[in-house]
């Protein structure tokens, strides 16, 4: 067992910052409230809807409809066009390829790669990848977002810029995010941050 | 609120297999023509003999005409004419005609083979045959220059009617006088007309009845009554009635039974040539399997993210599935055309036989049907998707969380592979090997071959664990062949999935090899018992009778010789006809005369003993110790004392002593002789001294051939037939090799990352190149061994169950240790050899960047 005591509430909106040593869970922790893990007791629910009571295919429902997700590694499909990448959430939900494209554009003109929907990702650079990480992650209006390290590759300066990006963005879709992080720097933008320990979460005071 | 179930999203298999093809389209192309290769072989392999087959059936329709029913005879002694008018007053025979029918040529002296002629004189009596086969007439005509007969010339016995085939073989013109030879007579006759076109290009040549008999030394005789049932009447009671009164040397035929004889004589041949040629598309579904779980692998993390997105597992099944099915259909499509056009080329080259003799001669055209054109696309298509199968339920069964992070192969080393599937699958193919024929095809022979392939397949991983184990630190102090032992031991899952194109291709190779170097070694000796002297000399029609014989016998400058005949014999009229073989056979030592198998039996003082070849005892059922009624004068009751082996005559040979024929039938007559040499004779001389011996027309017509000369002909033959088997088999290892190399190349490239890592902590690039040059001359090494140990269980169900349950004979085994080793030595070396040249592609890539790549 990693941890136990977890108790979470995330209202629309909100940024929570959850922190941590490595090897604690925090990973584990987000991939529960993904479905993607099962907790040995307690539960997961999201807009009221426990995920121990799905299956697996209901789960991976719920997470193509409720929730969006930005990866350390961006985890972006090397053969598909950016705009492709981003409208992925939506063709998933059976969305036809014209209007998913369409909104898809209109997601990438948001985080400022506006006129690039058809370029490769070998195109981009680790910044501007975990941009259309983050269109790929809303551009399905999720009730929640679920960052794991999303400034762990990139540089100072670049990390500052997408961070504001992903707060921003999530405010204005009106979605609860969690972010993990290692970095005090990323957590500094969240409404709330906490450490994640063996006993459960603790609020977090900035030093 | 629950998430609702929506079918599969199209546009993102669309994009996700579209964006896999542009970016490794020669994969694609290789596992696409894999499939185009296996269906084009099989297509045009089954459109060829299809178009034969067909051109078989038009020939018997053709020579039958539009007889009902047909009694004939069972040897072609014929049987007596008497027989005609009880059959014309049976109830519910409409008309009958009584029909003389000899194999014949064109032209005289002796044939310049000893085959058969194609030519068939037809004896008819027009004002009979008028009312049951019409088209074996030529019709009435105002101008004989057109081909027509005029009124009077039916029962001239100087004239003869020629389908337009015989006509053209003869190069005759109407009023042109043709010599045509049968039954060892030379007769001149008048061309008076053609007849109409029938359903085939059939040689026939048809004359009056009493002018056959006469001419061709066969009056009172008849080889066939052709029967017009009445309208209304009962074709089964018909038959009833006729069977009831006919003696034993004839037997009623009816269109059914004799289509059924075609089909029987060739279904064994045209289904192992199809299945040999589907060996391709096996090898081609390996390969897609080697693919497809490479690509799998390669995409663990895509599929993941996929999943982590929102796609359900069935959704990922489908993309997998999806993207083998098309490559099903691409290469299915292609192949489809690739097999027409070798069908049509084929055709027109070598005409409808494709080795194995049965449809030489026939110029068929092209038939095709529908039903087959589904059946090969459905087996490319199939074969691409089972393919796909295993990596597919791999990639949904695939946690997303962990496969996110591409822990690759994450077996534990000191996991043992289990070797449960395997096992299971090579005992199920053990169980389907023992299962008897259906309908007289190898099913569950072929299911066995399959079941075991797959068995060996599947336990690859424990096998190569198994293998390597010996190995286990052998390469201490060589950080290239400690680093290839390491990566081999560590990941065996990735280890099958390259051995599995190899072990699939050697072991088809190995148990093909076996197969045919068993059968052709079985075959030389076999030629050597039958096939004994030097010199065989024999004579068409009557033969020799005893007197002639006992001159030769005597003839001085000939050393020991011994007469003997062949005839057709017909046991069923379900089954071609056999083959009597008579000759002298002592009853004490049999095996001296025959080239026998198994046991032998005691034979009884009161009863005739018989010798079955190993064709026959399978097709009629007959054990040895039997007895059984030989359709001769008097029906006589004879004991099978013995099965010898014959790879000549697949209806099936009965041999008999020849005094014990001529006993039974008054038949002294012998068509052949084999001769032993004394020392210093010479085969030429030999011959000039036989001929002495014999009357001046007769010595004309005698034709001497060497049996060495017969022994390596028949060789030839065989090499020849099984010259599209070579064929087949060699482009089946062309895949297979492209696919090792496909195979190699594909998961070497997918390891830029591990290279990358191994050259930032110092290792040296030709310490990378030895480490890939030993795992792949170790994975050829071990998929070599595997591959034979599978071939060579796969041999002895070609050997001991499909050969006999098609062609109903068995075989010794034999091992081509040569094809062997250098089969070992290529693949190891092409799987060093592919897997540096892939190795070399990926380390020219930057290995910082290597390291950092993400996927």
């Amino acid at each position: 067992m990693l941890f136990e005591g977890v108790d979470l509430a995330v209202a629309p909106g909100e940024v929570v910052a959850i922190m941590g040593e490595s090897g604690v869970g925090k990973s584990t922790l987000l991939n529960l409230a993904a479905g993607l893990d099962r907790a040995d007791r307690g539960v997961v629910s999201i807009d009221g809807v426990p995920l121990e009571s799905l299956d697996d295919d209901g789960r991976t429902r719920l997470r193509r409809d409720r929730i969006g997700f930005v990866f350390q590694a961006f985890h972006i499909l090397p053969h598909l066009s950016l705009a492709q990448n981003v409208a992925l959430p939506l063709v998933l939900q059976n969305l036809a390829a014209g209007p998913a494209t369409a909104r898809a554009r209109d997601m990438l003109t948001a985080v400022g790669l506006e006129g690039r929907e058809g370029a490769r990702p070998s195109q981009l650079s680790g910044g501007e990848l975990q941009r259309v990480a983050l269109a790929r992650a809303l551009i399905h209006r999720p009730a929640v977002v679920l960052a794991d390290e999303p400034t762990g590759n990139l540089d100072p300066e670049t990390a500052d810029r997408v961070l504001d990006l992903f707060v921003r963005e999530v405010r204005a879709s009106g979605a609860a995010a969690i972010l993990v992080t290692h970095s005090d720097r990323a957590a500094a933008v969240a409404d709330r941050r906490l450490t994640l320990t063996r006993l459960g979460l603790v609020p977090r005071h900035d030093s | 609120m629950t998430a609702e179930r929506r079918p599969i999203s199209y546009a993102a298999l669309a994009w996700m297999t579209l964006g896999e093809w542009r970016a490794h389209p020669g994969r694609v192309v290789i596992a696409a023509l894999a499939i185009a290769i296996g269906v084009a072989l099989g297509f045009a392999v089954h459109l060829i003999n299809a178009s034969a087959q067909s051109e078989l059936a038009r020939a018997v329709r053709t020579l039958n005409a539009d007889a009902d029913l047909q009694v004939r005879a069972t040897t072609p002694l014929g049987f007596d004419e008497q027989l005609y008018p009880r059959l014309a007053q049976l109830p519910g025979v409409a008309a009958a005609s009584p029909v003389v029918a000899l194999p014949a040529r064109f032209g005289t002296g002796p044939s310049r083979s000893f085959d058969s002629g194609v030519l068939t004189v037809l004896g008819l009596d027009p004002l009979r045959a008028i009312a049951v086969t019409p088209t074996l007439l030529a019709p009435p005509s105002q101008a004989a220059g057109e081909g027509g007969l005029q009124p009077e010339s039916v029962f001239d016995p100087n004239r003869v009617t020629l389908s337009r085939a015989a006509l053209k073989a003869s190069g005759a013109k109407i009023g042109d006088r043709v010599v045509i030879t049968a039954a060892g007579r030379s007769e001149s006759f008048v061309l008076a007309g053609v007849l109409p076109p029938g359903p085939s290009e059939q040689q026939i040549a048809v004359l009056d009845i009493a002018a056959a008999q006469w001419r061709f030394g066969s009056l009172g005789r008849l080889q066939r009554i052709d029967l017009k049932i009445a309208p209304g009447a009962d074709l089964g009671r018909v038959e009833a009635g006729l069977r009831a009164i006919l003696p034993s040397n004839a037997q009623v035929v009816t269109a059914r039974s004799e289509a059924r004889q075609g089909d029987n004589l060739t279904k064994a041949y045209r289904v192992n040539l199809e299945m040999l040629a589907l060996v391709a598309l096996l090898t081609g579904g390996f390969l897609v399997y080697s693919a497809q779980a490479l690509s799998v692998a390669r995409r663990r993390p895509q599929f993941a993210l996929l999943r982590v997105l929102g796609l359900e597992r069935r959704g990922l099944l489908a993309q997998v599935l999806v993207e083998g099915g098309l490559l099903g259909v691409v290469g299915a499509l292609l192949g489809l055309g690739l097999g027409l056009a070798i069908a049509v080329a084929t055709l027109r080259v070598l005409g409808g036989d494709l080795g194995g003799g049965f449809f030489r001669g026939a110029a068929p055209d092209l038939l095709v049907q529908p039903a087959p054109v589904l059946v090969f696309f459905g087996l490319g298509l199939v074969a691409a998707i089972v393919g796909s199968l295993l990596p597919a339920l791999e990639a949904a069964r695939a946690q997303p969380g962990i496969a996110l992070k591409n822990l690759g192969d994450h077996r534990d080393p000191d996991t043992r592979p289990s070797a449960l599937w395997g096992l299971g699958l090579l005992a199920a193919g053990g169980l389907a090997a023992s299962l008897p024929a259906w309908d007289g095809v190898p099913v569950f022979g072929y299911l066995s071959i399959g079941l075991i392939l797959a068995g060996g397949v599947a336990a690859m991983p424990w096998l190569a664990r198994l293998l390597l184990s010996p190995l286990q630190g052998a390469g201490r102090g060589n950080i290239a062949v400690d680093l290839a032992l390491k990566r081999l031991w560590g990941a065996p899952g990735q280890a099958a999935v390259a051995l599995c194109g190899i072990v699939a291709s050697v072991s088809l190779m190995v148990a093909m090899g076996v197969m045919v170097v068993s059968l052709r070694g079985s075959v030389e000796d076999w030629l050597g018992d039958i096939l004994p002297g030097d010199l065989l000399f024999r004579v068409e029609g009557d033969g020799f009778d005893p007197a002639q014989q006992a001159r030769i016998a005597a003839a001085s400058g000939l050393g020991p010789v011994f007469f003997q005949k062949s005839a057709p014999l017909r046991l069923s009229p379900n089954l071609p006809p056999a083959i009597l073989v008579v000759r002298p056979i002592d009853q004490a030592a049999p095996a001296k005369s025959l080239p026998l198998i198994g046991r032998t039996a005691d034979i009884p003082a009161d009863v005739t003993p018989v010798w079955l070849s190993e064709p026959a005892a399978r097709l009629y059922g007959r054990k040895v110790g039997e007895r059984m009624v030989l359709p001769l004068p008097g029906g006589p009751e004879v004991f099978v004392a013995g099965i010898w082996r014959d790879y000549a005559r697949q209806a099936g040979a009965v041999a008999i002593d020849d005094k014990a024929y001529t006993r039974l039938t008054g038949d002294a007559l012998r068509t052949e002789a084999l001769l032993t040499l004394p020392s210093g004779q010479t085969p030429g001389g030999a011959a000039r001294a036989v001929r002495a011996a014999l009357p001046p027309d007769l010595a004309g017509q005698v034709q001497f051939v060497e049996t060495r000369q017969m022994r390596a002909g028949a060789l030839k033959l065989f090499d020849s037939s099984f010259a599209l088997t070579y064929a087949l088999e060699a482009i089946a290892i062309a895949v297979g090799l492209a696919g090792v190399a496909a195979t190699f190349s594909a998961q070497t490239l997918a390891r830029t990352k591990e290279f990358g890592m191994l050259r930032h902590v110092g290792v040296l690039r030709r310490q990378i190149i030895g480490m890939l040059a030993t795992e792949g001359a170790l994975l050829g090494a071990v998929g070599v061994v595997a591959g034979l140990g599978l071939g060579l269980m796969m041999s002895q169900v070609l050997i001991h169950v499909v050969n006999p349950q098609s062609f109903h004979w068995t075989m010794d085994t034999r091992l081509p240790l040569g094809l062997f080793a250098s089969l070992a030595g290529a693949l190891i070396a092409a799987g060093a050899i592919t897997a540096v040249l892939a190795g070399g592609r990926a380390l020219s890539t930057d290995a910082v960047r290597a390291v950092r790549e993400d996927w």
